[in-house]
């Protein structure tokens, strides 16, 4: 059969390509990880250094402001419960993650996704690099992503990062390009510039589609943030990985559900100010 | 009306979709039709030579079946659809040869648009969609709004500024574009289609608001309609659109007495002639006349009435104008009372006559021919006999259409009865 016969040496291109990129660039790589490191640690230091039930009233109360009672007292109990588990520490580690995963999506992936809308070469461009993203399995992120940037919570906020962009891009240039064509004409019959049109009619008109975009973010930024404890990364998702790996089944339970809670609240809340914008 | 100058001048206008569109021009100086082209071309005329003029202060209707070219006719007057050849003058300046700023300034300061979707702001209030055209124009925001309220006043939404339109009624929602159109104060408002997404008796609510917008402070409209009774009513003149091309232009009435072809008159086969006829076009000054000066007395007006086998008889003074009608029966009851000369044939006058005007519309005649036994006098201004219009001449207009409403119908059958 010509399979055996012919045989394409693609792991070791791949090894080779990773290995240039290292010797040639990595000072671009090192550069790319320092505002990172700066935002993780600063949100961080914050978030260790509010008294929890700071923390837990901002979020309650977000929840009750944007959703109503039943979503504020979800909140309420979900990060207590966290709390009298007594993983507050490493909770508020995973949701530092979380929250400079979210942060650099937001700033890199809205722009994105907004060029993507205004041009179609663009996004036909991004658009298989955006799946590979997405369907590339997790783990397979990890070892370029240590070879790159070392391991650490730094590089699993960069992995984390990397994996869940794509809906943002997705659903900022989905959310743009499905604004009503009869709006965007009414806005050119006025004089509209396309500027303009993109920023009074089109950016308006998609924001709940894009904040749709950011939960998922959220979403996915919290399931990586877990296997991103792999690579050394600390919070819950460490937890979980050393109960797994010493069998303390208590401990990996008490990390999953945490895990599972910080997901269901900011799920909630994120979603509840999504639709805010909609009325 | 033709030594004023145009407010928007048309020439030439071809829209031609598809790739390369010069291919279809050959085929459009051969006479090929609309779908011919079509199949050997794959391309869409789209509009084929519009010619017309639009002049200040006029609501140029422009009328015609689905796609016959409307839409993208209007669309080409502010440049959202691009002319494949033409020529498009407001104020001598060729749209079609603007940079892209000069069309944005043109677009913000003279001309406006009002859509049949509405494409309101979902996301902006009732205030500031009225004031959108203002916002991109760039006015400070005290200003625009302010001048939003007085637009939302003249449509009647003060009350609802701070809404959003998702909470407004569809009649209202369009108040709102109407106030977005108005806003910029544009020399020019394009209307396409803008009443058809409402129910029938909010359009004609609206119709009569843009008549009053008009007596009040009147511009130039160019109004897409497909809808005849909105046509005729709102229109100073009207485009008939076949196909892409403009078949032809008039006042409703022309159009409507001397239809261009079959196509134009089988869209008006469906109106009521009551609306568009009036007095003046369908009088006939056939009835027996008696000047009252020169001694004619009953007698000789009876005699004359029998020799003429008629039945009535329309006095007039000698200056011309109408004093009254007699009729057989009024003169022998004075002759048995023994009355003679102009005196008496006053008094053979059938009681409670009325006259109509020459513009009165056919829908007023109706009543008084309903009521009145004779055929109805109809006078000019100055009060002078121009002829009177009998039952059976009105029946006859009447009966080119049969879409009168039933009311109408009802009072037509006591007519045929009686
Ligand atoms: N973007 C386009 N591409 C190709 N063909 C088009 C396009 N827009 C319109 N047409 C065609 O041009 C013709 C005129 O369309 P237009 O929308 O102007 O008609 P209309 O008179 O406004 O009809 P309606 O009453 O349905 O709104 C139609 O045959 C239509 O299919
Ligand atoms: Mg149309």
């Amino acid at each position: 059969m010509l399979i055996e016969y012919v045989e394409l040496p693609v792991d070791k291109w791949i090894e080779a390509a990773v290995n240039w990129l290292i010797a040639n660039y990595r000072f671009v790589f090192q550069t790319i990880k320092v505002p990172i490191e700066i935002t993780l640690n600063n949100i961080e230091a914050f978030l260790q250094w509010l008294p929890p039930f700071v923390v837990i009233l901002v979020f309650a109360g977000l929840g009750f402001w944007a959703a109503g009672r039943r979503t504020g007292i979800f909140a309420l109990l979900g990060l207590l419960a966290i709390g009298v588990m007594g993983v507050w520490e490493e909770a508020m580690i995973t949701l530092s993650m979380v929250l400079s995963s979210v942060i650099f999506c937001t700033i890199v992936g809205i722009p994105v996704g907004i060029i993507g809308s205004q041009s179609d070469r663009f996004y036909t461009t991004i658009r298989p690099i955006l799946d590979a993203m997405q369907s590339t399995p997790a783990f397979v992120y990890l070892v370029p992503v240590v070879m790159l940037f070392s391991i650490g919570t730094v590089a699993g906020v960069i992995a984390t990062i990397v994996f869940s962009i794509p809906p943002v891009i997705r659903l900022t240039n989905l959310g743009i390009r499905q604004v009503h064509p009869e709006l965007i004409e009414a806005g050119k019959a006025f004089g509209a510039t396309r500027w303009q049109i993109l920023r009074k009619i089109q950016i308006p008109n998609a924001l709940t589609t894009i904040m749709a975009g950011l939960n998922q973010n959220i979403m996915l930024a919290l399931a990586m943030v877990v296997i991103a404890s792999l690579i050394g990364a600390g919070g819950l998702g460490l937890l979980v990985f050393e109960g797994v790996n010493s069998l303390k089944i208590g401990l990996a339970g008490v990390g999953g559900a945490s895990i599972v809670l910080i997901a269901m609240v900011l799920d909630r809340v994120t979603q509840a100010l999504g639709q805010i914008k909609k009325e | 009306m033709a030594e004023e100058e145009a407010r928007l001048k048309v020439h030439n206008l071809y829209k031609i979709f598809g790739p390369e569109p010069e291919r279809a021009f050959q085929y459009i100086e051969q006479g090929v039709r609309k779908d011919e082209i079509f199949e050997k071309t794959g391309l869409t005329i789209g509009v084929q030579n519009a010619n017309f003029k639009v002049y200040p202060n006029e609501i140029f209707v422009v009328m015609g079946l689905s796609g016959s070219g409307k839409s993208t006719l209007v669309r080409m007057l502010n440049r959202l659809i691009e002319p494949t050849s033409g020529e498009v003058y407001v104020e001598d300046k060729d749209l079609c040869q603007m940079s892209y700023e000069d069309l944005v300034q043109l677009r913000r300061t003279k001309m406006s648009m009002v859509f049949q979707s509405f494409a309101l702001m979902p996301h902006l209030t009732v205030e500031q969609n009225a004031a959108f055209g203002l916002e991109i124009a760039g006015h400070p925001e005290d200003k625009r709004l302010e001048r939003a309220h007085k637009v939302l006043e003249l449509v009647g939404l003060k009350a609802n500024a701070k809404s959003y339109p998702q909470e407004l009624s569809g009649g209202m929602q369009q108040r709102v574009g109407l106030a977005r159109g108005l806003a910029g104060d544009p020399d020019i408002m394009l209307m396409d289609e803008a009443f058809s997404a409402l129910d029938p008796l909010i359009r004609t609510e609206m119709q009569d608001e843009l008549l009053k917008l008009q007596e009040e402070a009147p511009r130039t409209i160019v109004f897409i309609s497909h809808d005849l009774d909105e046509a005729m009513r709102i229109g100073d003149r009207i485009a008939m659109m076949e196909g892409g091309r403009i078949v032809q232009i008039g006042t409703p009435e022309e159009i409507l007495k001397y239809p261009a072809d079959d196509y134009v008159a089988a869209f008006f086969r469906g109106v009521d002639p009551t609306h568009v006829f009036s007095a003046a076009d369908i009088v006939r000054d056939n009835q027996i006349t008696l000047v009252q000066h020169k001694g004619e007395g009953p007698r000789v007006a009876l005699e004359r009435l029998q020799s003429y086998d008629r039945d009535f008889a329309y006095v007039l003074d000698t200056k011309h104008r109408f004093q009254g009608v007699v009729s057989i029966e009024s003169l022998r009851q004075i002759i048995e009372q023994n009355g003679d000369g102009p005196e008496a044939l006053k008094q053979a006058f059938l009681p409670e006559v009325e006259t109509v005007s020459m513009d009165t519309h056919l829908q007023e005649v109706l009543p008084v021919i309903t009521k009145l036994g004779c055929p109805v006098p109809v006078v000019d201004e100055d009060g002078k006999y121009k002829g009177a219009i009998s039952k059976n001449r009105f029946l006859k207009t009447l009966r080119r259409d049969e879409s009168q409403s039933l009311e109408q119908k009802q009072q037509v059958e006591e007519l045929e009865n009686s």
